[in-house]
Protein backbone atom coordinates (compact mmCIF):
# COMPACT_ATOMS: atom_id res chain seq x y z
CA UNK A 1 0.00 0.00 0.00
CA UNK A 2 1.87 2.86 -1.15
CA UNK A 3 0.19 6.48 0.15
CA UNK A 4 1.12 9.72 -2.26
CA UNK A 5 2.40 13.04 -0.79
CA UNK A 6 -0.91 14.39 -1.50
CA UNK A 7 -2.68 12.17 0.74
CA UNK A 8 -0.16 12.36 3.93
CA UNK A 9 -1.01 15.88 3.29
CA UNK A 10 -4.52 15.31 3.55
CA UNK A 11 -4.12 12.84 6.62
CA UNK A 12 -1.95 16.05 8.49
CA UNK A 13 -4.61 18.52 7.69
CA UNK A 14 -7.44 15.92 9.46
CA UNK A 15 -5.33 15.26 12.18
CA UNK A 16 -4.32 19.49 12.71
CA UNK A 17 -0.53 18.50 11.94
CA UNK A 18 1.21 21.11 10.39
CA UNK A 19 4.44 19.21 8.34
CA UNK A 20 7.10 20.66 6.24
CA UNK A 21 7.93 19.67 2.72
CA UNK A 22 10.82 17.30 4.00
CA UNK A 23 8.29 16.02 6.42
CA UNK A 24 6.03 15.34 4.32
CA UNK A 25 8.58 13.34 1.86
CA UNK A 26 9.96 11.15 4.77
CA UNK A 27 6.53 10.53 6.47
CA UNK A 28 5.13 9.92 2.57
CA UNK A 29 7.91 6.88 2.60
CA UNK A 30 7.67 5.74 6.09
CA UNK A 31 3.80 5.61 6.77
CA UNK A 32 3.57 3.20 3.38
CA UNK A 33 6.07 1.42 4.87
CA UNK A 34 3.76 1.14 7.97
CA UNK A 35 0.70 0.42 5.91
CA UNK A 36 2.14 -2.41 4.14
CA UNK A 37 3.67 -4.23 7.18
CA UNK A 38 -0.21 -3.89 8.68
CA UNK A 39 -1.52 -5.59 5.21
CA UNK A 40 -1.09 -8.78 6.20
CA UNK A 41 -4.26 -8.81 8.19
CA UNK A 42 -5.97 -9.17 5.03
CA UNK A 43 -5.04 -13.17 5.01
CA UNK A 44 -6.82 -13.73 8.34
CA UNK A 45 -10.22 -15.23 7.09
CA UNK A 46 -12.76 -12.80 9.78
CA UNK A 47 -16.29 -14.05 8.25
CA UNK A 48 -18.51 -13.83 10.72
CA UNK A 49 -15.85 -13.37 13.45
CA UNK A 50 -17.13 -10.16 16.09
CA UNK A 51 -14.79 -7.04 16.54
CA UNK A 52 -13.76 -6.98 20.02
CA UNK A 53 -13.82 -3.14 21.39
CA UNK A 54 -12.58 -4.43 25.08
CA UNK A 55 -11.73 -7.44 26.35
CA UNK A 56 -13.32 -7.96 29.76
CA UNK A 57 -16.55 -8.14 29.24
CA UNK A 58 -18.11 -4.99 30.41
CA UNK A 59 -21.15 -3.87 29.02
CA UNK A 60 -22.29 -0.10 29.54
CA UNK A 61 -21.15 1.44 32.68
CA UNK A 62 -23.73 3.87 34.06
CA UNK A 63 -23.43 6.88 36.77
CA UNK A 64 -26.19 9.59 37.97
CA UNK A 65 -26.15 12.38 35.19
CA UNK A 66 -25.15 14.55 38.74
CA UNK A 67 -22.60 17.87 38.68
CA UNK A 68 -19.73 17.64 41.21
CA UNK A 69 -18.59 20.92 42.83
CA UNK A 70 -15.00 21.01 42.03
CA UNK A 71 -12.43 22.27 44.73
CA UNK A 72 -11.63 26.23 44.28
CA UNK A 73 -8.11 25.73 44.54
CA UNK A 74 -8.12 22.72 41.64
CA UNK A 75 -10.21 25.16 40.07
CA UNK A 76 -7.56 27.97 40.51
CA UNK A 77 -5.12 25.98 39.36
CA UNK A 78 -6.59 24.25 36.43
CA UNK A 79 -7.12 28.12 34.61
CA UNK A 80 -3.39 28.70 35.40
CA UNK A 81 -2.59 26.43 32.89
CA UNK A 82 -4.05 27.62 30.09
CA UNK A 83 -1.78 30.14 28.21
CA UNK A 84 -4.37 32.99 27.29
CA UNK A 85 -7.40 33.57 29.91
CA UNK A 86 -9.65 36.75 30.79
CA UNK A 87 -12.07 36.59 33.90
CA UNK A 88 -11.59 33.36 34.80
CA UNK A 89 -12.37 32.38 31.02
CA UNK A 90 -10.05 30.62 28.42
CA UNK A 91 -9.60 32.84 25.24
CA UNK A 92 -9.15 31.03 22.36
CA UNK A 93 -8.85 32.94 18.60
CA UNK A 94 -12.47 32.70 16.30
CA UNK A 95 -13.60 29.52 15.51
CA UNK A 96 -15.59 30.95 13.02
CA UNK A 97 -15.05 33.98 10.80
CA UNK B 1 24.78 -3.96 51.20
CA UNK B 2 23.96 0.05 50.28
CA UNK B 3 20.39 1.27 51.60
CA UNK B 4 19.22 1.97 48.07
CA UNK B 5 19.81 -1.78 47.05
CA UNK B 6 17.40 -3.13 48.87
CA UNK B 7 14.01 -4.53 48.07
CA UNK B 8 10.79 -3.44 48.97
CA UNK B 9 10.52 -5.98 51.79
CA UNK B 10 14.39 -5.30 53.41
CA UNK B 11 13.63 -1.98 52.94
CA UNK B 12 10.21 -1.95 55.20
CA UNK B 13 11.43 -4.12 57.70
CA UNK B 14 14.78 -2.26 58.26
CA UNK B 15 12.19 0.74 58.69
CA UNK B 16 10.45 -1.37 60.94
CA UNK B 17 13.25 -2.58 63.18
CA UNK B 18 14.64 1.32 63.14
CA UNK B 19 18.14 -0.19 61.51
CA UNK B 20 17.43 3.28 59.64
CA UNK B 21 15.49 5.81 58.59
CA UNK B 22 13.37 6.90 55.71
CA UNK B 23 15.26 10.11 55.50
CA UNK B 24 18.45 8.72 55.19
CA UNK B 25 17.12 5.51 53.02
CA UNK B 26 15.61 8.44 50.72
CA UNK B 27 19.09 10.22 50.60
CA UNK B 28 21.10 7.10 49.56
CA UNK B 29 18.95 6.98 46.69
CA UNK B 30 19.11 10.54 45.94
CA UNK B 31 22.70 10.94 46.03
CA UNK B 32 23.38 7.55 43.95
CA UNK B 33 20.90 9.35 41.60
CA UNK B 34 23.07 12.71 41.25
CA UNK B 35 26.12 10.25 40.72
CA UNK B 36 24.75 8.75 38.43
CA UNK B 37 21.97 10.33 36.36
CA UNK B 38 24.04 12.62 34.14
CA UNK B 39 25.08 9.36 32.84
CA UNK B 40 22.15 7.24 32.98
CA UNK B 41 19.38 10.06 32.40
CA UNK B 42 16.60 7.56 33.88
CA UNK B 43 14.96 11.17 35.80
CA UNK B 44 13.07 13.93 34.05
CA UNK B 45 12.14 15.84 36.99
CA UNK B 46 13.99 14.77 40.51
CA UNK B 47 11.87 15.85 43.46
CA UNK B 48 14.86 16.02 45.96
CA UNK B 49 13.55 18.55 48.59
CA UNK B 50 10.18 17.35 48.26
CA UNK B 51 11.02 13.63 48.92
CA UNK B 52 13.26 14.65 52.02
CA UNK B 53 10.64 16.81 53.73
CA UNK B 54 8.42 13.17 53.58
CA UNK B 55 10.40 11.23 54.34
CA UNK B 56 11.11 13.30 57.48
CA UNK B 57 7.39 13.51 58.28
CA UNK B 58 7.44 9.42 57.95
CA UNK B 59 9.87 8.67 60.19
CA UNK B 60 8.15 11.29 62.86
CA UNK B 61 4.79 9.40 62.42
CA UNK B 62 6.60 5.79 62.85
CA UNK B 63 3.60 4.29 61.33
CA UNK B 64 4.83 1.30 58.80
CA UNK B 65 1.85 -1.08 58.30
CA UNK B 66 1.55 0.18 55.09
CA UNK B 67 4.93 -1.46 53.51
CA UNK B 68 5.61 1.50 50.70
CA UNK B 69 5.36 4.00 53.79
CA UNK B 70 8.61 5.77 53.57
CA UNK B 71 9.78 4.27 50.36
CA UNK B 72 11.74 6.28 47.57
CA UNK B 73 9.52 5.78 44.13
CA UNK B 74 10.38 6.65 40.79
CA UNK B 75 6.85 7.10 38.60
CA UNK B 76 6.93 7.67 35.25
CA UNK B 77 6.37 11.09 33.93
CA UNK B 78 2.74 9.89 32.34
CA UNK B 79 1.38 9.95 36.04
CA UNK B 80 -0.31 12.87 37.09
CA UNK B 81 0.95 13.77 40.08
CA UNK B 82 -0.45 16.97 42.38
CA UNK B 83 1.75 20.02 42.27
CA UNK B 84 4.78 17.65 40.17
CA UNK B 85 5.31 18.30 36.83
CA UNK B 86 3.72 16.56 34.62
CA UNK B 87 5.23 16.05 30.94
CA UNK B 88 4.80 12.62 29.12
CA UNK B 89 8.27 13.61 27.61
CA UNK B 90 6.62 15.73 25.18
CA UNK B 91 7.67 19.38 24.67
CA UNK B 92 3.72 20.09 24.45
CA UNK B 93 3.82 19.60 28.01
CA UNK B 94 7.16 20.69 29.74
CA UNK B 95 5.14 23.41 31.86
CA UNK B 96 2.20 21.48 33.01
CA UNK B 97 1.80 21.02 36.69
CA UNK B 98 -1.40 18.89 37.35
CA UNK B 99 -3.66 19.91 40.40
CA UNK B 100 -4.43 16.41 41.09
CA UNK B 101 -2.84 12.27 41.10
CA UNK B 102 -3.80 9.70 39.69
CA UNK B 103 -5.24 6.52 41.40
CA UNK B 104 -2.54 4.51 41.09
CA UNK B 105 -0.08 7.37 42.68
CA UNK B 106 -3.05 7.77 45.47
CA UNK B 107 -3.31 4.36 46.20
CA UNK B 108 0.78 3.74 47.11
CA UNK B 109 -0.49 5.89 49.90
CA UNK B 110 0.35 9.29 51.84
CA UNK B 111 3.72 8.18 53.32
CA UNK B 112 5.14 7.38 49.66
CA UNK B 113 8.32 9.08 49.03
CA UNK B 114 8.55 10.16 45.25
CA UNK B 115 12.40 10.73 44.00
CA UNK B 116 11.11 11.59 40.83
CA UNK B 117 9.54 11.18 37.64
CA UNK B 118 10.93 8.96 35.19
CA UNK B 119 11.71 9.66 31.62
CA UNK B 120 10.18 7.74 28.84
CA UNK B 121 9.54 7.43 25.05
CA UNK B 122 7.49 10.49 24.51
CA UNK B 123 3.19 10.21 25.10
CA UNK B 124 4.58 6.06 25.62
CA UNK B 125 5.65 6.15 22.04
CA UNK B 126 8.84 3.75 21.49
CA UNK B 127 10.37 0.82 22.89
CA UNK B 128 13.56 2.82 23.54
CA UNK B 129 13.13 5.69 25.31
CA UNK B 130 14.93 7.57 22.08
CA UNK B 131 11.85 9.81 21.64
CA UNK B 132 11.81 11.74 24.92
CA UNK B 133 11.88 15.51 24.14
CA UNK B 134 14.43 15.62 27.70
CA UNK B 135 16.85 13.06 26.67
CA UNK B 136 17.79 9.81 25.62
CA UNK B 137 18.14 7.07 29.18
CA UNK B 138 20.63 4.73 28.89
CA UNK B 139 20.85 0.73 29.36
CA UNK B 140 22.83 0.70 33.33
CA UNK B 141 24.49 -2.72 32.02
CA UNK B 142 25.92 -0.98 28.73
CA UNK B 143 25.74 2.71 28.31
CA UNK B 144 25.66 2.65 24.52
CA UNK B 145 22.78 0.96 24.50
CA UNK B 146 18.80 1.55 25.02
CA UNK B 147 17.11 0.62 27.84
CA UNK B 148 14.15 -0.40 26.45
CA UNK B 149 10.63 1.27 26.31
CA UNK B 150 8.51 3.22 26.65
CA UNK B 151 9.06 2.67 30.65
CA UNK B 152 12.94 2.47 30.04
CA UNK B 153 13.04 5.99 32.55
CA UNK B 154 11.53 3.51 35.25
CA UNK B 155 13.33 0.21 34.72
CA UNK B 156 16.91 2.14 34.16
CA UNK B 157 15.97 3.61 37.56
CA UNK B 158 15.58 0.51 39.62
CA UNK B 159 17.98 -1.64 37.42
CA UNK B 160 20.93 1.21 38.72
CA UNK B 161 18.96 1.57 42.45
CA UNK B 162 18.08 4.82 41.91
CA UNK B 163 15.23 4.65 43.67
CA UNK B 164 13.42 0.73 45.63
CA UNK B 165 10.74 0.66 43.20
CA UNK B 166 9.20 2.46 40.14
CA UNK B 167 5.23 2.61 38.51
CA UNK B 168 4.89 2.24 34.64
CA UNK B 169 2.62 1.69 32.35
CA UNK B 170 1.91 -0.83 29.70
CA UNK B 171 0.29 -1.29 26.15
CA UNK B 172 2.22 -3.28 24.24
CA UNK B 173 4.95 -4.07 26.24
CA UNK B 174 5.95 -0.85 27.97
CA UNK B 175 6.90 -2.66 31.15
CA UNK B 176 7.67 -6.21 30.36
CA UNK B 177 10.18 -5.04 27.24
CA UNK B 178 12.46 -2.38 29.50
CA UNK B 179 12.40 -4.55 32.38
CA UNK B 180 13.69 -7.57 30.31
CA UNK B 181 16.26 -4.74 28.63
CA UNK B 182 17.95 -3.45 31.98
CA UNK B 183 17.49 -6.99 34.04
CA UNK B 184 14.66 -6.21 36.20
CA UNK B 185 11.11 -7.18 37.74
CA UNK B 186 8.10 -5.65 35.07
CA UNK B 187 4.37 -6.43 35.93
CA UNK B 188 1.39 -5.54 33.40
CA UNK B 189 -1.65 -6.45 35.45
CA UNK B 190 -5.27 -7.29 33.48
CA UNK B 191 -6.36 -4.66 32.04
CA UNK B 192 -9.51 -3.61 34.61
CA UNK B 193 -7.10 -4.55 37.66
CA UNK B 194 -5.16 -0.94 38.24
CA UNK B 195 -7.09 2.47 37.68
CA UNK B 196 -6.33 4.22 34.50
CA UNK B 197 -7.42 7.72 36.16
CA UNK B 198 -4.91 10.59 36.08
CA UNK B 199 -2.40 8.54 33.73
CA UNK B 200 -1.95 10.44 30.62
CA UNK B 201 -4.07 8.02 28.05
CA UNK B 202 -2.26 6.42 24.70
CA UNK B 203 -4.56 3.81 23.73
CA UNK B 204 -7.03 3.34 25.86
CA UNK B 205 -8.37 -0.30 25.13
CA UNK B 206 -4.61 -1.50 25.96
CA UNK B 207 -2.99 1.17 28.42
CA UNK B 208 -2.22 -0.62 31.79
CA UNK B 209 -0.81 0.68 34.69
CA UNK B 210 2.25 -2.04 36.54
CA UNK B 211 5.06 -1.79 39.32
CA UNK B 212 9.15 -2.01 38.22
CA UNK B 213 10.76 -3.73 41.21
CA UNK B 214 13.95 -5.59 42.11
CA UNK B 215 12.10 -8.52 42.92
CA UNK B 216 8.78 -10.67 41.99
CA UNK B 217 7.64 -10.42 45.73
CA UNK B 218 7.86 -7.30 45.70
CA UNK B 219 6.12 -6.86 42.25
CA UNK B 220 3.09 -8.95 44.38
CA UNK B 221 3.36 -6.16 47.65
CA UNK B 222 3.04 -2.76 45.31
CA UNK B 223 0.54 -4.57 43.27
CA UNK B 224 -2.01 -5.44 46.18
CA UNK B 225 -1.68 -1.71 47.21
CA UNK B 226 -2.16 -0.15 43.24
CA UNK B 227 -5.34 -2.63 42.63
CA UNK B 228 -8.61 -0.95 43.52
CA UNK B 229 -12.32 -0.26 42.36
CA UNK B 230 -12.01 3.42 40.84
CA UNK B 231 -15.58 5.27 40.23
CA UNK B 232 -13.18 7.39 37.99
CA UNK B 233 -12.46 4.82 35.87
CA UNK B 234 -15.37 2.59 34.80
CA UNK B 235 -13.18 -0.05 32.93
CA UNK B 236 -12.06 -1.22 36.58
CA UNK B 237 -13.54 -4.77 37.19
CA UNK B 238 -15.24 -5.41 40.17
CA UNK B 239 -13.00 -8.67 41.64
CA UNK B 240 -11.50 -9.45 44.48
CA UNK B 241 -7.65 -8.18 45.11
CA UNK B 242 -6.17 -11.29 46.44
CA UNK B 243 -3.30 -11.57 49.23
CA UNK B 244 -0.62 -11.84 46.30
CA UNK B 245 2.32 -12.28 48.88
CA UNK B 246 0.38 -15.46 50.26
CA UNK B 247 -0.41 -16.85 46.85
CA UNK B 248 3.10 -16.54 45.95
CA UNK B 249 4.77 -18.51 48.82
CA UNK B 250 2.49 -21.90 47.36
CA UNK B 251 5.00 -24.48 45.23
CA UNK B 252 4.14 -24.77 41.42
CA UNK B 253 4.37 -28.93 41.93
CA UNK B 254 1.61 -29.94 39.26
CA UNK B 255 1.27 -26.97 37.61
CA UNK B 256 0.88 -26.99 34.08
CA UNK B 257 2.68 -24.40 32.28
CA UNK B 258 2.49 -24.11 27.95
CA UNK B 259 5.07 -22.94 26.30
CA UNK B 260 3.71 -21.82 22.57
CA UNK B 261 5.82 -22.43 19.77
CA UNK B 262 5.53 -19.64 18.01
CA UNK B 263 7.33 -18.09 20.46
CA UNK B 264 10.38 -19.56 19.41
CA UNK B 265 10.38 -18.08 16.01
CA UNK B 266 12.89 -17.33 13.37
CA UNK B 267 14.84 -14.33 14.25
CA UNK B 268 15.03 -15.08 18.09
CA UNK B 269 18.69 -14.39 19.32
CA UNK B 270 19.88 -18.22 19.77
CA UNK B 271 21.35 -17.01 23.19
CA UNK B 272 18.33 -15.67 24.68
CA UNK B 273 16.27 -19.08 23.27
CA UNK B 274 18.75 -21.33 24.92
CA UNK B 275 18.61 -18.94 28.34
CA UNK B 276 14.75 -19.23 28.50
CA UNK B 277 15.06 -22.76 27.63
CA UNK B 278 17.35 -23.18 30.63
CA UNK B 279 14.67 -21.61 32.45
CA UNK B 280 12.28 -23.50 31.68
CA UNK B 281 13.82 -26.68 32.64
CA UNK B 282 14.08 -24.78 36.42
CA UNK B 283 10.25 -24.93 36.17
CA UNK B 284 10.13 -28.16 35.66
CA UNK B 285 12.57 -29.29 37.75
CA UNK B 286 10.62 -27.71 40.54
CA UNK B 287 7.66 -29.66 39.66
CA UNK B 288 5.72 -27.61 36.62
CA UNK B 289 4.70 -30.03 34.39
CA UNK B 290 5.55 -28.50 30.74
CA UNK B 291 2.81 -28.31 27.91
CA UNK B 292 3.71 -27.98 24.11
CA UNK B 293 0.73 -25.33 23.06
CA UNK B 294 0.59 -23.66 19.77
CA UNK B 295 -1.74 -19.67 19.76
CA UNK B 296 -1.55 -19.90 15.72
CA UNK B 297 -2.80 -16.33 15.36
CA UNK B 298 0.38 -14.78 17.48
CA UNK B 299 2.12 -13.35 14.13
CA UNK B 300 -1.16 -11.25 13.60
CA UNK B 301 -0.51 -9.47 16.76
CA UNK B 302 1.91 -7.17 15.97
CA UNK B 303 -0.07 -5.61 12.63
CA UNK B 304 -3.45 -5.44 14.77
CA UNK B 305 -1.34 -3.41 17.66
CA UNK B 306 -0.18 -0.79 14.82
CA UNK B 307 -4.09 -0.57 13.62
CA UNK B 308 -5.70 -0.07 17.10
CA UNK B 309 -3.01 1.59 19.11
CA UNK B 310 -2.67 4.54 16.99
CA UNK B 311 -6.55 4.79 16.39
CA UNK B 312 -6.72 5.08 19.67
CA UNK B 313 -3.69 7.04 20.00
CA UNK B 314 -4.79 9.84 17.21
CA UNK B 315 -8.19 10.23 19.85
CA UNK B 316 -6.80 10.98 22.70
CA UNK B 317 -3.76 13.20 21.54
CA UNK B 318 -6.67 15.28 19.83
CA UNK B 319 -7.06 17.32 22.69
CA UNK B 320 -3.32 18.62 22.88
CA UNK B 321 -4.63 22.00 21.01
CA UNK B 322 -2.49 24.45 23.10
CA UNK B 323 -5.73 25.96 24.56
CA UNK B 324 -6.56 24.89 27.84
CA UNK B 325 -3.54 23.78 28.98
CA UNK B 326 0.07 22.55 27.48
CA UNK B 327 2.42 25.11 24.94
CA UNK B 328 0.93 27.15 22.27
CA UNK B 329 2.74 28.41 18.90
CA UNK B 330 1.35 31.81 17.98
CA UNK B 331 -0.67 32.16 14.64
CA UNK B 332 -3.26 33.98 12.63
CA UNK B 333 -6.22 32.12 12.96
CA UNK B 334 -7.39 28.96 14.95
CA UNK B 335 -6.54 26.29 12.16
CA UNK B 336 -3.16 27.99 11.97
CA UNK B 337 -2.57 27.72 15.74
CA UNK B 338 -3.31 24.00 16.18
CA UNK B 339 -0.70 23.29 12.81
CA UNK B 340 1.68 25.15 14.53
CA UNK B 341 1.33 24.09 17.75
CA UNK B 342 1.16 20.32 17.10
CA UNK B 343 3.87 20.53 14.51
CA UNK B 344 6.48 21.86 17.05
CA UNK B 345 4.70 20.46 20.21
CA UNK B 346 4.72 16.45 19.17
CA UNK B 347 8.16 14.34 18.11
CA UNK B 348 8.25 12.57 14.83
CA UNK B 349 7.07 9.22 16.13
CA UNK B 350 4.08 10.61 17.92
CA UNK B 351 2.72 12.64 14.70
CA UNK B 352 3.57 9.38 12.40
CA UNK B 353 1.38 7.52 14.85
CA UNK B 354 -1.41 10.05 14.77
CA UNK B 355 -1.58 10.11 11.04
CA UNK B 356 -1.62 6.23 10.92
CA UNK B 357 -4.65 6.46 13.25
CA UNK B 358 -6.53 9.58 11.55
CA UNK B 359 -5.88 7.52 8.21
CA UNK B 360 -7.34 4.09 9.61
CA UNK B 361 -10.04 5.37 10.76
CA UNK B 362 -11.52 7.70 8.18
CA UNK B 363 -14.23 7.63 5.73
CA UNK B 364 -13.63 4.63 3.35
CA UNK B 365 -10.49 2.88 5.45
CA UNK B 366 -12.23 2.33 8.38
CA UNK B 367 -13.38 -1.48 7.72
CA UNK B 368 -10.21 -2.31 6.12
CA UNK B 369 -8.18 -1.50 8.98
CA UNK B 370 -9.72 -0.62 12.06
CA UNK B 371 -12.73 -3.02 11.88
CA UNK B 372 -10.52 -5.85 10.64
CA UNK B 373 -8.22 -5.25 13.49
CA UNK B 374 -11.25 -5.45 15.78
CA UNK B 375 -11.79 -8.63 14.25
CA UNK B 376 -8.52 -9.98 14.41
CA UNK B 377 -7.89 -9.12 17.78
CA UNK B 378 -11.11 -11.37 19.22
CA UNK B 379 -9.05 -14.80 17.16
CA UNK B 380 -6.26 -13.82 18.88
CA UNK B 381 -8.18 -13.41 22.64
CA UNK B 382 -9.48 -16.91 21.52
CA UNK B 383 -6.28 -18.65 21.22
CA UNK B 384 -5.57 -17.71 24.81
CA UNK B 385 -8.81 -18.78 25.68
CA UNK B 386 -8.31 -22.34 24.22
CA UNK B 387 -4.88 -22.64 25.80
CA UNK B 388 -6.12 -21.84 29.10
CA UNK B 389 -8.30 -24.75 28.98
CA UNK B 390 -5.11 -26.91 29.08
CA UNK B 391 -2.54 -24.69 30.87
CA UNK B 392 -2.71 -22.53 33.80
CA UNK B 393 -0.11 -20.07 32.28
CA UNK B 394 2.29 -19.92 29.33
CA UNK B 395 6.43 -19.19 29.35
CA UNK B 396 8.01 -17.59 26.59
CA UNK B 397 10.74 -14.96 26.13
CA UNK B 398 10.01 -11.53 26.77
CA UNK B 399 12.17 -9.68 23.92
CA UNK B 400 13.55 -11.72 20.58
CA UNK B 401 17.32 -10.02 21.59
CA UNK B 402 18.75 -8.45 24.22
CA UNK B 403 19.35 -4.57 24.21
CA UNK B 404 20.14 -3.09 21.41
CA UNK B 405 22.70 -0.06 20.34
CA UNK B 406 21.26 3.93 20.98
CA UNK B 407 20.21 4.80 17.48
CA UNK B 408 20.12 1.73 15.54
CA UNK B 409 16.27 1.29 14.79
CA UNK B 410 15.14 4.66 15.77
CA UNK B 411 14.91 5.62 12.13
CA UNK B 412 13.81 2.07 10.68
CA UNK B 413 9.74 2.46 12.65
CA UNK B 414 8.99 -1.24 11.76
CA UNK B 415 12.40 -2.85 12.95
CA UNK B 416 11.70 -1.12 16.34
CA UNK B 417 8.17 -2.19 16.64
CA UNK B 418 9.31 -6.38 15.85
CA UNK B 419 10.98 -5.77 18.99
CA UNK B 420 7.16 -5.77 21.13
CA UNK B 421 6.69 -9.23 19.07
CA UNK B 422 6.17 -11.26 21.92
CA UNK B 423 4.50 -8.72 24.55
CA UNK B 424 1.74 -7.02 22.50
CA UNK B 425 -0.56 -10.16 22.65
CA UNK B 426 -1.14 -9.97 26.36
CA UNK B 427 -2.23 -6.61 25.92
CA UNK B 428 -4.90 -7.25 23.06
CA UNK B 429 -6.40 -10.12 24.79
CA UNK B 430 -6.19 -8.09 28.12
CA UNK B 431 -4.16 -10.59 29.94
CA UNK B 432 -1.53 -10.43 32.75
CA UNK B 433 2.42 -10.69 32.13
CA UNK B 434 4.83 -10.46 34.29
CA UNK B 435 9.21 -10.28 33.00
CA UNK B 436 11.57 -11.07 35.58
CA UNK B 437 15.57 -11.70 34.67
CA UNK B 438 16.45 -15.40 33.83
CA UNK B 439 19.98 -15.13 32.83
CA UNK B 440 22.71 -13.14 30.64
CA UNK B 441 23.57 -13.60 26.47
CA UNK B 442 26.36 -11.69 24.99
CA UNK B 443 24.54 -9.52 21.93
CA UNK B 444 25.84 -10.62 18.55
CA UNK B 445 27.52 -7.13 18.07
CA UNK B 446 28.74 -6.45 21.81
CA UNK B 447 31.27 -8.12 24.30
CA UNK B 448 29.08 -7.35 27.49
CA UNK B 449 26.60 -9.47 28.71
CA UNK B 450 23.26 -8.66 28.95
CA UNK B 451 19.88 -9.44 31.08
CA UNK B 452 17.66 -11.88 29.08
CA UNK B 453 14.09 -11.79 30.43
CA UNK B 454 11.47 -14.59 30.63
CA UNK B 455 8.03 -13.77 30.18
CA UNK B 456 5.30 -15.50 31.98
CA UNK B 457 1.84 -14.87 30.55
CA UNK B 458 -1.04 -16.14 33.07
CA UNK B 459 -5.68 -15.74 32.44
CA UNK B 460 -7.70 -13.00 32.86
CA UNK B 461 -6.86 -11.66 36.48
CA UNK B 462 -4.80 -14.35 37.45
CA UNK B 463 -1.87 -12.30 38.47
CA UNK B 464 -1.16 -14.64 41.70
CA UNK B 465 -0.43 -17.52 39.76
CA UNK B 466 2.65 -15.94 37.73
CA UNK B 467 3.48 -14.24 40.81
CA UNK B 468 3.87 -17.29 41.82
CA UNK B 469 5.83 -19.07 39.47
CA UNK B 470 8.06 -15.94 38.99
CA UNK B 471 8.47 -16.23 42.73
CA UNK B 472 9.82 -19.91 43.03
CA UNK B 473 11.70 -19.32 40.13
CA UNK B 474 13.30 -16.70 41.82
CA UNK B 475 13.83 -18.68 45.42
CA UNK B 476 15.73 -21.49 43.61
CA UNK B 477 17.79 -18.84 41.22
CA UNK B 478 19.36 -15.65 41.30
CA UNK B 479 19.71 -13.91 38.74
CA UNK B 480 17.95 -11.15 39.91
CA UNK B 481 20.39 -10.43 42.19
CA UNK B 482 23.00 -9.21 39.88
CA UNK B 483 23.78 -5.94 39.30
CA UNK B 484 25.26 -3.31 36.90
CA UNK B 485 28.35 -1.50 37.68
CA UNK B 486 27.22 2.21 36.13
CA UNK B 487 30.89 4.08 35.28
Amino acid sequence: MSLSKEEVEKIAILARLGLTEEEKEKFTTQLSSILDYVEQLKEVKTDGVEPSAQVTGLENVMREDSVEETDKEVRDKLLKQAPKTEDDLIKTKAVFE
Amino acid sequence: MNLNELTIKQANEGLKKKEFSSVELTQVCLDNIEKTDEKLKAFITVTKDEALAKAKKVDDAENFENPLSGIPVGIKDIFCTKDIKTTAASKILENYTPPYSSTAVKNLGDDAVIVGKTNMDEFACGSSTETSYFGQTKNPWDLERVPGGSSGGSTASVSADQCIYALGTDTGGSIRQPASLTGVVGLKPTYGRVSRYGVIAMASSLDQVGPVTKTVEDAAIVLKQIASLDKKDSTIVNKDVPDYVNEINKDIKGLKIGIPKEYFIEGIDPEVEKVVKQAIDQLKDLGAEIVDVSLPHTKYGLPVYYIIMPSELSSNLARYDGIRYGSVEPAENLLDQYLKTKATGFGDEVRRRIMVGTYSLSAGYYDAYYLKAQKVRTLIKKDFENVFKQVDCLVTPTTPTPAFKLGEKIEDPITMYLNDVFTVTANIAGLPGVSLPCGMAKPKDGEKELPVGLQIIGKQFDEGTILRVGHQYQQATDWHTKKPNVD
